[in-house]
């Protein structure tokens, strides 16, 4: 029977081929025999060789990642609208690909008997799926700004090498909102068009067919240089003819032509003659993000996404970026640079998009902190988000109000990062919750109150806090901040014992016989906590460290441990081993959490070899020295007694 | 006394019907498990003076919601508070077909059966509706009882950092597990949030020590 639901699945659906083909009325009776299937992160849909389900499925919300045997191959990703398990049922055969939530997902599955008729109906339907079966792509409309080929990929070579080849024959993204103007524009208002839509060039068309390309260079080498001025019409410095291709290219054409022709611009046409009216452009930027995981595209990628969805994307290439450099070997220190730089300016864009989103511009200056590991810069995978926000002082009648505007802010902002992949805190430490979105002077209240009444609670905000970091807006509040923090506990001594107690409270990674000691309950039972037990230790003990020697603006745990080595040649020894140690960890976290696609938290020891055993329990060992020199120093015996 | 009394009184057939399919005691896992997830739209709070205008449900069987398996019923009632009728936007649906209380009745409990019935804010819809019934000259309904409300406040951490609100909205959990509220406010809408909310809750609750089917239900 129709009704609510019913209606919503049908007005989900005809959003994607080839539902989009579908009359709304039969759209409607077949959305009446929708099941909606809710799958957990990593739960199995189906697996290979599996007799077919009596549905296909459409991916409602989260992802959906298929694989191949041998070595369970990732061959695709479903996103949103994307249609997969359809192909065994038209074929009458068991499954030959496995499914498997990427995320928690929520499934649309349709039952193939009802939707059989409308195949036969459908023409076009039909089409639709005949070529997704002929071409292997999960959707061939999209095939010019993603397919990835089923088959294209032969197991015995190496995983990198078969990318490569895969994205040689793909065919290449090309924008299709074409930015343009006739000859007559003057280049002071192409100038401003192209700064406004953030483009590199400007096609010049007469008759929606192209005559000339205008590009940054050419601004710079003709107008700059002042050959002509900026009252100039276009067609006075257009680059002209254009030179066209066909829009179906492969990114490898599409980069031939390129270095042929040595331009950075490519006008597409209908048929690939100039005769024919421009259906696109694409650029050296766009065939570079194509190409590759490199910091400097994908910053630029940040930069221009508009949405969450297209940061996500974005998001998801940098996670392969980050598998790529482990698997390369590249030091960790470089590594968490360039990823926490990559994540620092998704959280900036993402505040940027929000801004946008709000009615009024924000009433004073503010500062948006991250805190705890993404504060340190240490956070390599996605984890939970932990946030703060801290607004200029105003008059206590604008109080209520001011913090309102933030606090819808914030809201934005903390969804925002929950659709790019983060978890939202589960103690609700974020900048939406009205307790951590305050005022410069209730901030400085409120650790004024955690400094000098330091109980287990007040050290523990502490210890989550104190790794502010600024991620986006005013320098001047954190700066502001942290000095009244550096006095404080400078007239407060006392706080630093509680620290530092705090910071030995950590349970011990390994018994008495030097065994690994594991979780005794709960989801993770027998494993190892490779957070509590072996990183906290090593952080919490930095932190303390480097905040009684009132250093200012260093976060990160590795790098406080080598500034201490400097500050104290005496222990230089041990605080250069507890950076290794430091690094050495959360490179081995990183690479466990990819591996399983999570934070990399948990450890099944069972699964590691003798070699990366013996490596943690060297680390080990410098944990409990460090925790030695802490015990000693902050006198903190007496208190654990 | 009173329970004689009960015993002997005449019920009609579709309630016989009802009762008699909780005679058998089954044990159950969560997945073998029909849970009906509903909500009621009302004319107001108060359980005498006000009345049902309309109930949605839906059944979710090891975590898959059947659409075709969904119940949706608009009631004919004289009493309305025109306030209400602007929160529910139950004169938008003016064109749906209307039935009286007691066929809603009749239809509900042929639907939902010996299920387990899980409603967010539960008392209240739960409390409706036997209202209703005893109107009719019906008992209470025999079903197990689950509320996403109570259930929520479960899968929450034990942190001293996070104090845990004595109650949390329908809105406030649609937010949390980043469910669209898009036809918040309708019986089947609501139903529907409360559904996927559920869902993810027990999911959550999985993850704790010794969790099953029979503490769930407890």
């Amino acid at each position: 029977m129709k009704n609510t639901i019913s209606a919503r699945v049908a007005d989900f659906l005809k959003n994607y081929p080839p539902f989009n083909e579908v009359a709304t009325k039969e759209l409607e009776s077949l959305s009446e025999e929708v099941s909606i299937v809710y799958k957990v992160k990593g739960e199995v849909i189906f697996t290979i060789d599996e007799e077919a389900h009596q549905y296909f499925y459409v991916v409602h919300k989260g992802a959906v990642v298929l694989t191949k045997e041998p070595n369970d191959e990732v061959v695709d990703l479903c996103d949103e609208g994307d249609i997969f398990g359809l192909r065994p049922l038209i074929a009458n055969e068991n499954y030959k690909i496995g499914a498997k939530a990427y995320e928690e997902t929520i499934l649309y599955a349709i039952p193939i008997t009802d939707f059989k008729p409308v195949i036969k109906k459908y023409g076009a339907v039909g089409t639709f799926l005949i070529e997704s079966f002929a071409s292997n792509t999960r959707n061939p409309y999209s095939k010019s700004y993603r397919g990835k080929l089923y088959d294209a990929t032969s197991p015995t070579e190496g995983n990198q090498i078969n990318d490569k080849e895969l994205l040689d024959l793909q065919g290449v993204p090309y924008s299709k909102k074409l930015i343009t103007c006739s000859e007559n524009t003057t280049i002071k208002t192409i100038a401003s068009k192209m700064t406004e839509k953030k483009v590199g060039s400007v096609l010049v068309v007469n008759d929606k067919l192209p005559v000339g390309i205008i590009t940054d260079k050419d601004l710079r080498n003709k107008i700059a240089t002042g050959l002509f001025p900026i009252t100039t019409r276009a067609k006075n410095i257009m680059s002209s003819p254009v030179i066209t291709y066909p829009k179906k290219m492969t990114v490898t054409q599409a980069q031939m032509a390129m270095m042929k022709s040595n331009i950075s611009h490519l006008c597409l046409t209908l048929d690939g003659t100039p005769n024919t009216e421009a259906v696109g452009i694409i650029s050296k930027h766009d065939i570079m993000f194509e190409l590759g995981n490199n910091p400097a595209v994908l910053i630029k990628a940040i930069k221009r996404a508009n949405g969450f969805k297209k940061l996500k994307a974005v998001r998801r290439r940098i996670m392969s970026l980050l598998q790529g450099y482990l698997d390369q070997n590249i030091p960790l220190t470089l590594t968490s640079k360039i990823i926490s730089e990559l994540n620092d300016a998704c959280i900036k864009q993402i505040i940027k998009i929000a801004l946008n989103k709000m009615d009024a511009p924000p009433p004073v200056k503010f500062a948006w902190l991250a805190m705890g590991s993404q504060g340190r810069s240490e956070q390599l995978l996605h984890t939970d988000q932990d946030n703060a926000l801290v607004f200029e002082n105003v008059p206590d009648d604008q109080l209520t109000e001011t913090r309102e505007f933030f606090l819808d802010l914030a809201k934005i902002v903390t969804k925002g990062l929950f659709d790019i992949g983060y978890e939202y805190c589960p103690a609700e430490m974020m900048a939406s919750n009205p307790d951590w979105c305050l005022s410069l002077s209730e901030w400085k209240e409120r650790t004024l109150h955690w400094i000098t009444n330091p109980g287990p609670d007040q050290v523990l905000l502490s210890s989550i806090f104190f790794d502010y970091n600024l991620s986006y807006g005013e320098t001047s509040l954190v700066n502001d901040l942290s000095a009244h923090l550096f006095e404080t506990t400078d007239k407060y001594p006392n706080f630093f014992l509680h620290l530092a107690s705090g910071a030995l409270q950590s349970p011990s990674p390994s018994g008495f016989f030097r065994s690994f000691l594991v979780e005794e309950d709960g989801e993770y039972k027998d494993f190892f906590d490779l957070k509590r037990r072996a990183l906290m230790p090593l952080i919490d003990g930095a932190r303390v460290l480097i905040l009684s020697h009132k250093v200012k603006l260093i976060n990160n745990t590795a790098e406080r441990f080598e500034k201490l080595a400097e500050l104290e040649p005496n222990n230089e020894e041990l605080f250069l081993a507890c950076s290794y140690a430091t690094k050495a960890l959360l490179k081995f976290r990183t690479k466990h959490g990819l591996l399983h696609n999570d934070s990399g938290r948990f450890i099944a020891l069972t699964k590691l070899t003798k070699e990366e055993k013996i490596k943690l329990k060297r680390c080990f060992k410098t944990i409990k020295d460090l925790q030695e020199l802490l015990k000693i120093r902050f006198k903190v015996t007496n208190l654990l007694g | 006394m009173n329970l004689f009394k009960k015993r002997k009184k005449n019920y009609p057939d579709f309630w016989m019907e009802y009762e008699a399919k909780f005679e058998k005691k089954a044990s159950y896992t969560i997945p073998e498990i029909r849970f009906v997830v509903f909500d009621t739209e009302t004319t107001g709070f108060d359980y005498d003076d006000d009345r049902v205008l309309s109930i949605g449900a839906l059944s979710i069987k090891n975590n898959s919601i059947q659409i075709s398996d969904s119940f949706e019923a608009f009631l004919y009632q004289h009493f309305y508070h025109a306030k209400n009728i602007e929160i529910h936007g139950i004169l938008q649906e003016e064109r749906q077909e209307r039935i009286t209380e007691l066929e809603a009745l009749i239809q509900f409990l042929e639907y939902i059966g010996n299920s387990v019935l899980v409603a967010h804010h539960a008392g209240f819809d739960k409390n409706m509706i036997n209202h209703a019934l005893n109107r009719h000259g019906m008992p209470n309904l025999k079903n197990k009882f689950l509320d996403t409300s109570v259930l929520y406040k479960r899968t929450l951490i034990n942190s001293p950092l996070l104090p845990v609100k004595p109650q949390y909205s329908l809105d406030e959990l649609a937010e949390k597990f980043d469910i669209s509220k898009k036809d918040r406010h309708t019986a089947l809408g609501d139903a529907y949030i409360t559904a996927i909310a559920f869902m993810k809750i027990v999911q959550k609750l999985k993850t704790k020590k010794n969790f099953s089917a029979k503490k769930l239900l407890k």
